[in-house]
């Protein structure tokens, strides 16, 4: 036999939805087979009198508890649950503690550039009230730019957005289809913007790093280029020898293809030649498409800011006589390139780093022109001689910037270099700048006698302490009989320290050199390979 | 030519990799960081697409443009064979086209009721058996630039708010609402239902329509936007808008009709949704004002019939793009439940097209419990509407929100790219025809139809 409560409770006013709630949560407990608890409107007085409840006079501003239990101990804890309920809606003041929500898009995004100050805030948000929100509201916010890194299928569309705000763009991505590449800097083109890559891994603007990135002193250098670690290579050289580097622009490695034909390159070389604190603009790629590289030498050659182009490829310059020939382009002699032995190196001052031992290997040549024949010396005194009594032996080059792989790959003329920063390695795994855990199986895997060439690459982005997981790694290696020597490619203004870094590497085990192209002649010749005279072009 | 990024101190946005952010705050940069995540599965090419046509951004902002500067005004009140092409035995719905088989309870129940009015079958079973028999003509109420709430049935003889827009120079027309509980758009037809709407037809609909010729037209747009300061977000609150129109008819009611003021004030005032339907036919004069600009991504129309729930785009003319309509999760009246619960349903979604409902909850702290109970999770339906929404509205503001205007204009690439659905609030129909309201609850649309949307977009893209 089933009991119904029926009460009807004065000045008792709650909204219908709470109320719903919790006739709803009544309803559930057990025994229970029906609740209303409602305001006694007369619709709630029809649809509770429908379920066969007997019911005393009351209006709208009543409230109106209607239970229906299968005996009247279920009653009254249904009572008492109700109470409860009813309780604990007058006591509700959970204020508005708006979680954080943060933009899901760029173009989202973009409308707080335009309010610095307005992100986040609860409450505070932006009162534009601008009927249409269509995203062109001219240069907001300045120095504002995107750095997207979404996976490649996707970064178009947050490109695009930066694009729609105004905003300049750096896509860090890879597996970016090359017709939205060109669809980006045509658009990028005509807004009078740049879009930076894709598969742009370094830049600095306005001194801050973005992606990989230096830590670079500011100075009046410019550079453009189609190569992150090239870039990297350059300006950490310019910045050991005192030169600093105020913007750089990666344009992304199909930039200067046929198929983009250097839109971007075009756009980068014109914003610095009009930027006033750029007095000498570096641009660094691999060689262009023909077309491509007569419309960037006939562009270069307009600007009012001296040009020096390094296309890197056989027979030509290497990275460190680039940055040589920018250095006597500013009236500055080279100086000698860091290195640091190995721990255990006789030959050595015992004082390591900064050594200043002669490692001249950019040759005098100036205007990017390579010296004589044999002005490769580097290394001087450690350097074996060629054709030295050790029979020529294998040299692995483990890499992680595809430019650096290639550049040590044409100088060493010789060996087995693999780039793990390639595609075929990062899917699905860290870059190994960040995570070194490949290239550590690749140096364990080297058959002793062999040589190990690697790079370390500094800064933002990068591995907060390279050595400390290379260094065992080394000096296994070492001990194995497999002579270690790393391109440490940083400055000392970076979160790693180069020298801090080169101690480390070199105590141990490693022959290390701060430009890449010393490294790699000097593993080529202890692997007693003719290291191949640089051309003269 | 100069690049503003060079100059000044950098401010950077990044959306990806958080590695490269936190490089970013280790050099102290400020930043804004996006929260991406990937967008729904399968619509990457068709993104690409769309987002290169070089139509896209003007369109659109042509679109929220118009939709935003609409002027609705309340100009008449008029029986629909007058208005509406619609002959006898012709009746309106709400939602994307549907045919008696594949219609909901409530549908069915409406459509019964409208036979029973025009007096075209002599009771239920017979009416039911000529619809079933294919006896009526039925099509979609956005076919005839109408809105209808739930079932938004029409018939010849109901009278139709009109509303124009001052700015475009648009008409669009809503049926007048009936009130709560047992009513005919919610697929009730019982005796009660019916002789109110022919009290409806006789006294309310004539008043209103005297009422008006004395009043003049009346600014919509104006009234919304103090509405929604007044704490409605006109589709599941509209009683501080109903209050404000029975305010300014009250004295043209009194004198167009003294013998029935009484009554007609009685019943305008006694209906705390009595503004929803002129409130949908401004938000449809609105929207229909940004239909058919090539190359706009932006919804005009979402609507449901009670088994799809359909949505037209301002760049691909009056195609649907429907998917199946969910049961909203609601709060329910009395003994019902979800078991009760019929299908989504309804025109009233135009509130969410022209953003008020749903995307103007942290307007309505009064009904928040909708929404999860907390007023900081209205402010948050809110907030991640701007997401999808391609403007802000420049009348309709919010005063919790700094009077941010409320998000308006849907695009479908951004719902696609955050897989963030629109959010709308609605009354829930019971299942069964004759049923009525047993709740009101939110509904969220299904993917299927912005993804179709997407892709009939990305064929209309020009290529290359």
């Amino acid at each position: 036999m089933s009991s119904d409560l029926v009460q009807v409770r004065t000045g008792v006013y709650h909204d219908s939805v709470s109320l719903m709630r919790v006739s709803q949560a009544v309803t559930a407990l057990p025994g229970v087979e029906v609740a209303v608890v409602a305001m006694a409107t007369g619709l709630n007085l029809g649809i509770t009198a429908e379920l066969g409840f007997e019911l005393p006079p009351a209006g709208p501003a009543d409230l109106l508890v209607a239970v229906r239990a299968a005996d009247p101990g279920a009653a009254d804890l249904a009572a008492a649950e109700l109470d409860r309920l009813l309780s604990g809606l007058a006591a509700r003041t959970r204020g508005p503690a708006a979680a954080e929500h943060p933009p899901r898009t760029v173009r989202a995004a973009a409308r707080l550039v335009d309010a610095p100050g307005a992100a986040g805030t609860g409450g505070g948000a932006p009162t534009d009230s601008a009927g249409t929100d269509d995203g062109r509201r001219g240069a907001p916010g300045g120095a504002a730019l995107v750095l997207v890194s979404v996976p490649g299928p996707y970064a178009f569309a947050e490109a695009m957005d930066a694009l729609d705000a105004g905003l300049s763009v750096m896509i860090f991505s890879d597996n970016v289809p090359v017709e939205q590449e060109v669809l980006l800097k045509r658009r990028a083109g005509e807004l009078g913007l740049l879009v930076m890559g894709p598969d742009c891994g370094t830049a600095v603007v306005g001194g801050a790093g973005l992606g990989f990135a230096n830590v670079l002193r500011p100075g009046p250098v410019g550079v453009v280029a189609a190569s992150g670690t090239g870039a990297q290579q350059v300006t950490c050289l310019l910045d050991l020898a005192g030169v600093g580097t105020g913007h750089v622009l990666g344009v992304g490695g199909r930039d200067l293809s046929a198929e983009v034909g250097g839109l971007s390159t075009l756009r980068a070389l014109e914003a610095l030649d009009a930027d006033p604190a750029t007095e000498l603009i570096v641009l660094i790629s691999k060689p262009p498409a023909p077309g491509v590289a007569d419309a960037v030498r006939q562009a270069a050659g307009k600007l009012s800011t001296p040009v020096v182009t390094a296309f890197l490829g056989p027979g030509r310059d290497d990275l460190t006589a680039a940055a040589e020939s920018v250095l006597r382009a500013l009236g500055i002699e080279p100086p000698a390139w860091p290195s640091w032995p190995a721990a255990g190196e006789a030959d050595e001052t015992g004082e390591a780093g900064w050594t200043g031992a002669a490692v001249n290997a950019g040759g005098p040549g100036a205007n990017g022109n390579a010296g004589p024949p044999g002005a490769h010396g580097g290394g001087g005194a450690v350097v074996p001689e060629s054709g030295d009594a050790v029979s020529a032996r294998g040299l692995r080059g483990i890499y992680s910037g595809g430019t650096l792989c290639t550049e040590a790959r044409l100088v060493a003329g010789t060996g087995e270099f693999t780039d793990y920063g390639d595609d075929e390695y990062t899917r699905g795994r860290a870059h190994p700048m960040i995570d070194p855990a490949l290239r550590l199986e690749a140096l364990a895997a080297v058959p002793p006698g062999d040589v190990a060439l690697l790079d370390v690459v500094l800064g933002h982005g990068a591995d907060p302490d390279p050595s400390a997981r290379l260094a065992p790694a080394i000096t296994a290696a070492v001990s194995r009989g497999v002579p270690v020597v790393v391109a440490l490619v940083g400055t000392e203004g970076d979160p790693q320290g180069l020298a801090a870094q080169g101690r480390a590497l070199s105590a141990a085990g490693a022959r290390v050199f701060a430009s890449n192209a010393q490294a790699a002649r000097y593993a080529a010749r202890l692997a007693g390979a003719p290291v191949p005279v640089r051309s003269t072009r | 030519m100069t690049l503003p990024m060079l100059s000044g101190e950098p401010q950077v946005i990044t959306a990806g990799a958080d590695l490269l952010g936190e490089a970013l705050d280790a050099q102290a940069v400020p930043r804004v960081r996006v929260d991406w995540r990937p967008p729904m599965p399968g619509t990457e090419d068709h993104l690409a697409r769309v987002l290169a046509d070089p139509r896209r951004a003007a369109a659109n902002a042509r679109a929220a443009g118009r939709l935003t500067s609409a002027r609705p005004r309340l100009v008449a009140v008029r029986p629909a064979h007058e208005v509406l092409d619609l002959p006898p035995g012709t009746f309106l719905h709400a939602g994307p086209p549907i045919e008696w088989e594949r219609a909901s309870g409530p549908m069915r129940g409406a459509l019964i009721g409208a036979m029973l009015l025009e007096g075209l079958a002599s009771d239920a079973q017979e009416a039911e058996r000529l619809l079933a028999a294919g006896r009526a003509r039925l099509d979609s109420c956005h076919h005839h630039r109408t809105v209808g709430p739930m079932a938004g049935v029409v018939s010849p003889s109901m009278w139709m708010f009109e509303v124009h827009d001052a700015e475009h120079g648009g008409t669009a027309y809503c049926s007048l609402n009936e009130g709560l509980g047992k009513v005919l758009r919610y697929g009730a037809y019982g005796p009660e239902v019916i002789g109110r709407l022919r009290w409806m037809g006789e006294v309310l609909g004539p008043v209103l329509r005297a009422t008006l010729e004395l009043t003049g037209p009346l600014d919509l747009r104006s009234l919304i936007a103090q509405a929604l300061q007044m704490g409605d977000e006109l589709h599941n609150r509209n009683r501080a808008a109903t209050s404000l129109l029975v305010r300014e008819l009250a004295p043209a009611v009194v004198e167009a009709a003294p013998g029935h003021a009484a009554e007609v004030l009685r019943f305008a005032g006694g209906n705390d949704h009595f503004f929803l339907n002129p409130g949908m036919a401004a938000c449809k004069v609105s929207a229909d004002a940004a239909r058919g600009i090539p190359g706009s991504t932006m919804i005009v129309a979402m609507a449901r019939n009670g088994t799809d729930f359909g949505v037209q785009v301002s760049g691909l003319g009056d195609r649907w793009f429907t998917g199946p309509a969910g049961v909203p999760d609601g709060l329910y009246l009395g003994a019902y439940g979800p078991a009760d619960a019929n299908p989504d349903i309804g025109d009233s979604t135009i509130t969410e097209t022209a953003g008020l409902g749903g995307f103007a909850m942290a307007a309505a702290p009064a009904i928040v419990r909708f929404v999860g109970g907390d007023v900081s999770e209205a402010v948050a339906a809110t907030r991640s509407m701007y997401e999808i929404t391609l403007a802000e509205h420049p009348a309709y503001q919010i005063p919790g929100l700094g009077f941010r205007g409320t998000p308006v204009g849907v695009d479908v690439t951004l719902v696609a790219r955050t897989g963030l659905l629109p959010t709308v609030n609605t009354g829930i129909a019971g299942r069964v025809a004759g049923t009525g309201q047993v709740g009101a609850g939110l509904v969220s649309p299904p993917a299927s139809a912005f993804t179709a949307a997407l892709a009939a977009l990305a064929d209309a893209a020009p290529m290359g």
